[in-house]
């Protein structure tokens, strides 16, 4: 019973970063109608430059900022240069150039920085603190929880709440006419790639220090995870982000706990193909089919 | 030359070969070209050839699929493994149930063990197909990405595969009456180079026929192609398993030639690889697929052989092997896709027929007579 609890609640701060990385997908689909298949990669590039800048301050924090810094810029760059030259009659460009990207960003982190994992200090405590003696999260799990909280809050009053946000979603629905009603629509775009792209990077940032280190590919399983998370929630719903990252992260947790690491990465598969096969749709999506 | 071009099997003039003869007469050509050349190889070289022949397999099973009927497949690889666990599986059995010799019993057993290939291979690729007929565009990519990153799991957890370390196949010596004439490096490269014809040559029938006119329909409009009496999921479905038996004999072949098979050599780096050569080599475009091939296996083994000579530092060679390639193969990528769209394929093919694939602008026959007379329009 401790153990169950345990597993849910390292599941849920796991599954809150896999959410926060599977928003990051649904704001570039909802900017462009385009799945970034490069988002781990933008996002590693981005821990790269917190890892950095960590190194030679000292400070977690200037860390963080870093990393928001230049998964924004990383993510706008990508967006005017590459991105907005990709025919949009079809998808498949738009997912080629971002695989080729994958390559490229990869490969040269991988040149720079070595094949070697690079430990990352997390700034609290990871050991679990134990409530009533069953031990619970830890200090590091609190903080990305309500980090995590946090962000979504904030990206829903984003989106929601403010003028910037309906000029986001206006131009994502219907760009011409949000065009001749005055939203500068290339611009809203390159805006809705720099938050994805920041939200990826702090996703990337918060998952690293649970894992083994920081190398070139840290965040690819964060991909498939936030992608299976994407496909469970449908593409167009921060709610369904939200919600299945929770269901992912908490699936992952218990089939590691009690089955063993190797079997967690089948599972994820397992959980893809029932929801693809049975409803294509997503559970949160309304369309018939899904269409890109 | 494309506008006197018969339309059909019907007005054809009597006495000339069908499309599908002339097909198979250049197959059987450029097999034996093939296997002549390698003649003129090393051993080292006629093993790069077998594994180009087996990437090949799989490349033109890639480029038929995303080319026809726009399904990316970022899964080819495991359509591949699956090849290479099947052929590796029923070899073995075949081995154990008597088919241990050489001569005749290798050959059967080579044959048993193809046939293993392709019931997986076909197995795997039927679910993926019946997955991507009801799926478009990132879906089926995330789905056979996230089978590329599962593949090591299976392979752990599967007792029958055999974990990390994978499956071993026992070795194929020459036969007897050829051990004067060959050394086993080359008659690696020819079971590789028949394979690959066997592979290859069915996709390049299936693409000039019915069923490549009614992929292209399907990809170009699904409605439309409904309303002709074309269903798109059963074209989809076919197309993937066509290309998933293409690209399992690729596996069975490395199989072969390695002698093993694990799920180290079939990461998702490999995946990207054949993915860069399809679209390298131009998407839709069967010798395009060659070339692509040809590009992914040899520019890594020439990038550390530059890399070698040249005589970097050992902690920077260790960092550019592999790493080199795969910066310059994704940049390829991105200009072929950005500025260059139809690859290899493209340049080489102005002269002659506009190439078949995805790109809208190739048009019937009798709209470029209409076409021509009035330059002046625009």
């Amino acid at each position: 019973m401790d153990r169950l609890v345990f597993l849910l609640a390292t599941g849920l701060a796991r599954g809150l970063v896999v959410a926060l990385f599977a928003l990051s997908l649904v704001i570039v689909w909802r900017a462009a109608r385009l799945v970034n298949f490069a988002q781990a990669a933008t996002a590693t590039a981005a821990v790269f430059a917190a890892f950095a800048v960590t190194g030679a301050t000292g400070s977690f924090w200037a860390g963080l900022a870093a990393a928001l810094l230049a998964g924004a810029a990383l993510s706008a760059a990508v967006e005017r240069g590459l991105m907005r030259r990709v025919p949009q009659a079809t998808p498949l460009p738009g997912m080629i150039v971002a695989i080729g990207l994958v390559m490229v960003l990869q490969s040269a982190l991988g040149i720079a920085f070595g094949p070697r994992h690079r430990p990352m200090v997390a700034p609290f405590d990871e050991r679990p603190l134990v409530v009533g003696g069953v031990p619970l999260l830890s200090p590091y799990d609190l903080f990305v929880l309500v980090v995590a909280l946090a962000v979504v809050g904030l990206l829903a009053w984003l989106f929601n709440g403010t003028s910037l946000g309906l000029q986001l979603r206006a131009s994502a629905a219907a760009p011409e006419v949000s065009r001749l009603l005055g939203v500068r629509v290339p611009r809203m775009v390159t805006l809705g790639w720099a938050l994805s792209g920041a939200v990826a990077a702090l996703a990337a940032l918060l998952l690293v220090p649970t894992e083994l280190g920081l190398n070139a590919h840290s965040a690819d399983l964060l991909f498939v995870h936030a992608f299976t998370v994407a496909v469970l929630g449908g593409l167009d719903s921060p709610t369904g982000a939200l919600v299945g990252g929770v269901a992912v992260g908490v699936l992952v947790s218990l089939v590691t706990g009690y089955l063993g690491a190797g079997v967690a990465p089948l599972a994820v598969l397992a959980l893809l193909t029932l929801v693809l096969l049975v409803r294509p749709g997503g559970i949160f999506a309304t369309t018939e089919v899904r269409t890109a | 030359m494309t506008t006197t071009r018969p339309a059909g099997p019907a007005l054809r003039p009597a006495g000339r070969l069908t499309r599908t003869q002339r097909i198979l007469v250049r197959a059987a050509l450029l097999t034996l070209l093939a296997i002549a050349a390698t003649f003129l190889l090393d051993p080292y070289r006629n093993y790069q050839l077998a594994v180009v022949a087996a990437t090949f397999c799989a490349t033109s099973g890639l480029t038929l699929l995303v080319g026809l009927t726009g399904q990316l497949s970022l899964g080819h690889a495991v359509l591949m493994a699956a090849g290479g666990y099947g052929y590796a599986l029923a070899v073995n059995a075949a081995a154990g149930a008597g088919l241990d010799g050489d001569g005749v019993a290798a050959l059967v057993r080579v044959v048993v063990g193809l046939v293993g290939a392709l019931v997986a291979s076909g197995a795997v690729g039927g679910l993926l197909g019946l997955a991507g007929a009801r799926l478009r565009g990132p879906y089926l990519a995330g789905l056979t990405l996230a089978m590329v990153v599962a593949l090591p799991a299976l392979a752990t957890q599967v007792p029958a595969l055999g974990g990390d370390q994978g499956l071993a196949v026992p070795f194929e010596a020459v036969p007897e009456a050829l051990s004067r004439l060959v050394v086993v490096e080359q008659w690696h490269a020819w079971l590789a180079i028949v394979v690959a014809a066997l592979a290859v040559t069915p996709l390049a029938v299936l693409r000039s026929g019915r069923a490549g006119l009614r992929m292209r329909a399907v990809h170009g409009d699904e409605t439309a192609a409904r309303l002709a009496g074309v269903s798109p999921a059963r074209v989809k479905v076919g197309a993937f398993v066509a290309s998933s038996l293409s690209a399992g004999l690729g596996g069975a072949v490395l199989c072969l030639v390695t002698q093993s098979v694990g799920p180290g050599r079939y990461d998702l780096a490999f995946s990207l690889l054949l993915v860069v050569a399809a679209v390298v080599g131009g998407l839709g475009s069967l010798g395009g697929a060659a070339a692509g091939a040809a590009l992914v296996v040899l520019l890594p083994w020439l990038v550390d052989t530059v890399t070698g000579a040249v005589g970097v530092p050992a902690d920077l060679e260790q960092r550019l092997s592999g790493n080199l390639a795969v910066l310059v193969f994704g940049a390829l990528l991105i200009v072929v896709t950005l500025a260059w769209p139809g690859g290899l394929a493209r340049a080489t093919a102005r002269r002659r027929a506009p190439v078949p694939g995805p790109d809208p602008s190739s048009r019937p026959p009798t709209r470029a007579r209409t076409d021509a007379p009035a330059p002046t329009e625009r």
